[in-house]
């Protein structure tokens, strides 16, 4: 029988029952590739719930770096009965399925196509450990030897993981390194050697390994947030929980013990944007995180920011929706939702990170960006992103750089006789000065409405004043485009006609699918949109190809619609692949499609100077 | 209302307060609401407090939703930053303004459908929080923006103008306040000057949640018989528990009461609420007897007015969270900004 061999670049997938202690077990086989310098990227496909209901955790081994999900399952570790079926049907010819032997398995339910490695881990916990959580939590430590034996994985890695982990509770790091040597005893003298294996490389580099979540607090610490208003909702509930813990150590007055910034749990996402607004209106650096159902709440507010002008950053940790949606599965859904959030005709800045990194540098760049244009923006994350350790560059900040506080009319410029109007747009930009409430006892007190209002902030309903002040927001988005991220162009080794677009989590699986279509003579020219408004690079990419995929991971193509509707782009010339399921995008889903519409476009590559 | 402009020369023998400035400097627009209207009344007892209270017009920040009510920190405090947000949620966003500088005074003016109705759930959540400010609700049971129909404080029984009783039972909005942790709470009504501006007062140099349900009678849409909301019915029915005098820090207090005619509660900021007693049993320190007596009149159909509850020890949000004592919004890049050595930490630690 054929047998999947491979060193370093391999997909083995966990499926567990959650609530098991599994995830912490798992992540303790990726952490240790990691250690022994070859790139993992893990992702954790789990439930809305917080015990007994399926759990996977699907672990990309890669020495080339793709860092987004291959598709498909090499080995596959089945400790979940009720989805062993489909766990089953995952494993890729050739591949491995692990699983626990202390019952036998009937033949129907297997496959003659793949490896059936059984190790009878309840049997062997239960005749080591006589406390039935010890059963329980060891049962995964147990694997986790004998995988480590079966892969080559460095078990003095994984000793040292524990150190850290279990770091004054010598009992507990005791007893996990004796379970995981039961394991990789029972392993050694029992099973049969596998073709996939790890070798130690240094292809790690200075990265760091963090999820999106975190990292776009610890952006928000470092972009200079005072205000912190949120509700909880999956996934984006680690980043204010992130943004706490970080304050505590990073934001203490070291005189006082008092700190620096404010973190208030809202009734619900109406509060919590309302307080950011409020914020922002009183001069204070505020941000909230939240995710779908929570923008659609808000909305009313997002509204209020746009047309009053307030600075807000609003971090959406993007899942499935409509409604409840899928709230522990990732989407791109919300991309109309926020560019056009709110009641009558609204615009809104959007950025696109694409991994932990991003999250952190345009979560601080968002508040940069919110107060320069006094309006909302939106860090479009998403669960992919936010709620996975990812490997990425490590964090960088330029201790030069001032933030960027914007157009703020201070006591002394009033003083000096300047013509404050709130709405005045003296420079051109469609960006307007304002003050702050407090600034000057006689000169450059305003009130602040919606859309009844002159350039001076006066109450008007007249028709002038209002379209007068739509047309300078339109200039002010102008101005925008100017300021937000430009697109990132992956260009092909060879002209090509075709080309492709992405954004966010989108980008790491179809790095891997833009190479793999190489080695097949398919060559495209490839934009990661980063920011709305587009930048004109982007419909300028678009008509110089005569076909663009748009790869989005929602159903309606938003993006596409977006770049429509916004970019002045011919629709005919873009093709528009969605992946919806909820789980992340593939590279061999991107790869295939393309294949396949490349093909259909009649293109046949012969020569590789002459192709797609 | 008029459309006569105000004129901007004051008089030279205008009176001065201590920071100098007139009673008509915390005057703002000229109103734009029905002539007569009680909030009219509640915006002059506003500016009468505050140029008592001797503070720097633009120290206020003036909040409102929207209705009637929350036009009005157009028409009073001219020179502060007021900010009319969106219906029902006032208490968000003047909570986050309170986080952003805890220096400023704020003010958030509603109505009773902006805070019963459409915003009962951040009303009692602002309460719960302790923001430090002052709320003033005034509550004529109507939407009078949109021509008279009920609002949640609206009796049940209580007709409108069209004759159409209303069923719903009413939301007592100084009881919610009781059950939901406001530190000072008062009700008043906007025909009675004497008694809403030393509350005002007294309010505003309350450290903590402080709420004022004024009955404010909505001259054109409910101020007819068989609304009990209208100036007749509110005479007829108010029963003041107490009368308040406000004691700044600085002022002497001379007058003389006998004993047990009055309590003086002395608040954080050293200013003294002196309660002179009309109703010879009630304490406006027990919060939980407070609660039954302001229900047990409801039940008769009276309404309670006065200082119903003080907490002289009360804390606000800033305290709980523990920020620190600047604004802020004044913080620099030097104060909030870890810079790169220790981001290099952190990227050591995720290795």
């Amino acid at each position: 029988m054929q047998k999947i061999e491979a060193i370093n670049d391999f997909v083995i997938k966990f499926a567990n029952i959650n609530g098991s202690g599994s995830a912490s077990a798992n992540e303790l086989v990726a952490r240790a590739i990691l250690r022994m310098g070859v790139p993992v990227s893990p992702r954790n496909i789990f439930p809305s719930n917080i015990q007994g209901l399926p759990t996977w955790f699907e672990v990309r081994v890669t020495e080339r770096g793709y860092l987004g999900r291959r598709g498909g399952v090499d080995m596959m570790v089945a400790m979940n009965a009720q989805t062993w079926d489909q766990d089953v049907r995952e494993i890729e010819t050739g591949g491995y399925l692990f699983y626990d032997s202390s019952r036998p398995l009937p033949r129907s339910r297997s496959r003659d196509d793949i490896h059936v490695i059984g190790m009878p881990l309840t049997e062997l916990c239960n005749n080591t450990y006589s406390d039935p959580r010890q059963r329980q939590l060891f049962k995964n430590i147990l694997y986790v030897g004998a995988l480590a034996h079966l892969l080559d994985i460095d078990p003095s890695e994984i000793e040292k993981l524990f150190g850290q982990q279990f770091k004054g509770k010598e009992k507990l790091l005791d007893s996990n390194i004796q379970a995981l040597n039961v394991g990789r005893d029972y392993a050694r003298e029992h099973l049969k050697p596998i073709g996939l294996k790890v070798e130690r490389r240094d292809k790690v580099g200075d990265h760091i390994f963090v999820d999106g979540n975190t990292a776009a607090a610890l952006g928000c610490v470092y972009g200079g947030a005072t205000v912190c208003a949120w509700y909880p909702i999956t996934p984006s509930s680690s980043v204010a929980e992130a943004f706490i813990r970080y304050a505590q150590k990073l934001r203490i007055d070291p005189e006082t013990g008092k700190q620096r910034c404010a973190v208030v749990q809202a009734e619900d996402e109406l509060a919590s944007i309302g307080m950011v607004i409020g914020a922002g209106w009183n001069g204070a650096r505020a941000f909230t995180a939240t995710s779908g159902p929570g923008i659609s709440l808000m909305s009313e507010f997002i509204g209020l920011a746009f047309f009053a002008e307030i600075p807000a950053v609003l971090i959406n940790v993007q899942r499935g929706g409509p409604s409840t949606g899928m709230p522990t599965r990732t989407q791109q859904s919300d991309i109309l939702a926020c560019a056009y959030a709110s009641h009558g005709d609204t615009r809104h800045v959007l950025l696109f990170p694409e991994d932990p990194y991003e999250c952190f540098e345009m979560s601080a760049q968002a508040l940069d960006l919110a107060e320069r244009l006094q309006t909302p923006v939106f860090v479009m994350s998403d669960l992919d992103i936010g709620m996975n350790q990812r490997l990425c560059r490590p964090f960088a900040w330029d201790d030069s750089v001032e933030y960027d506080r914007g157009k703020v009319m201070t006591h002394d410029a009033l003083d000096a006789g300047a013509d404050f109007g709130r709405y005045l747009d003296v420079d051109g930009d469609g960006v307007t000065y304002r003050t702050y409430p407090g600034t000057h006892p006689t000169k450059g007190g305003y009130f602040t409405r919606g859309t009844t209002k002159n350039a001076y902030a006066a109450y008007s309903e007249a028709g002038p004043d209002y379209v007068e002040n739509m047309q300078r927001l339109l200039r002010k988005f102008e101005t925008a485009k100017s300021l937000v991220p430009l697109p990132v162009l992956t260009a092909a080794r060879y002209p090509a006609r075709f080309a492709v677009i992405f954004y966010g989590s989108t980008s790491p699986a179809m790095h891997e699918a833009l190479d793999a279509l190489a080695e097949h003579g398919i060559y495209l020219n490839a934009l990661r949109v980063r920011a709305f408004p587009f930048q004109n690079e982007i419909a300028d990419f678009i008509a110089s190809h005569s076909k663009v995929f748009v790869f989005e991971q929602n159903m309606d193509g938003q993006l596409t619609t977006l770049l429509i509707n916004e970019a002045g782009v011919e629709p005919h010339s873009l093709v528009t692949v969605v992946h919806y399921d909820g789980t992340p995008i593939t590279a061999r889903f991107i790869t295939q499609e393309i294949a396949d519409r490349v093909a259909h476009l009649n293109v046949h590559p012969i020569k590789e100077d002459r192709v797609a | 209302m008029t459309y006569l402009a105000k004129p901007r020369l004051h008089h030279p023998t205008l009176a001065k307060n201590r920071v100098g400035y007139t009673r008509r400097d915390y005057e703002g627009k000229i109103s734009t609401l029905c002539a007569g209207c009680g909030h009219d009344s509640i915006s002059a007892a506003i500016i009468q407090a505050c140029w008592e209270l001797d503070i720097e017009p633009h120290r206020v920040a003036k909040l409102s939703g929207i209705g009637c009510s929350s036009k009005t920190p157009d028409y009073f405090l001219g020179n502060s930053h007021g900010f009319n947000t969106v219906h029902g949620r006032m208490p968000s966003v003047l909570t986050g303004a309170n986080l952003a500088n805890r220096e400023l005074i704020y003010l958030g003016v509603s109505g009773d459908g902006d805070s019963a109705s459409i915003g009962l759930g951040q009303f009692a959540h602002v309460l719960r929080r302790g923001v430090n400010m002052t709320y003033i609700v005034e509550n004529n049971g109507v939407y009078g923006l949109t021509k008279g129909q009920f609002s949640a404080t609206a009796d049940k029984g209580s007709k409108s103008k069209r004759g159409l009783a209303n069923n719903d039972t009413p939301i007592d909005l100084a009881s919610l306040a009781l059950v939901m942790g406001a530190t000072y709470i008062g009700r008043s009504f906007s025909g009675d000057k004497a008694q809403l501006v030393p509350l005002i007062r007294g309010a505003i140099a309350h450290q903590g949640a402080a709420v004022i349900d004024v009955v404010s009678p909505c001259i054109a849409f409910n101020n007819h018989s068989g609304s009990t909301k209208s100036y007749d019915y509110v005479r007829e029915h108010n029963e003041a528990v107490n009368r308040l005098d406000f004691f700044p820090q600085r002022e002497e207090i001379t007058t003389e009461y006998g004993e047990g005619e009055v309590i003086d509660v002395r608040q954080h900021d050293g200013s003294i609420l002196r309660l002179r007693k009309l109703h010879a049993e009630y304490d406006p320190s027990d919060r939980v007897r407070a609660m039954a007596y302001v229900q047990e009149h409801a039940a008769r159909g009276e309404v309670v007015t006065g200082l119903l509850y003080v907490d002289n020890e009360a804390c606000d949000l800033h305290q709980q969270i523990n920020t620190v004592e600047h604004a802020l919004n004044t913080l620099s890049a030097a104060e909030l900004c870890p810079g790169s050595a220790v981001l290099e930490k952190i990227n050591a630690s995720l290795r």
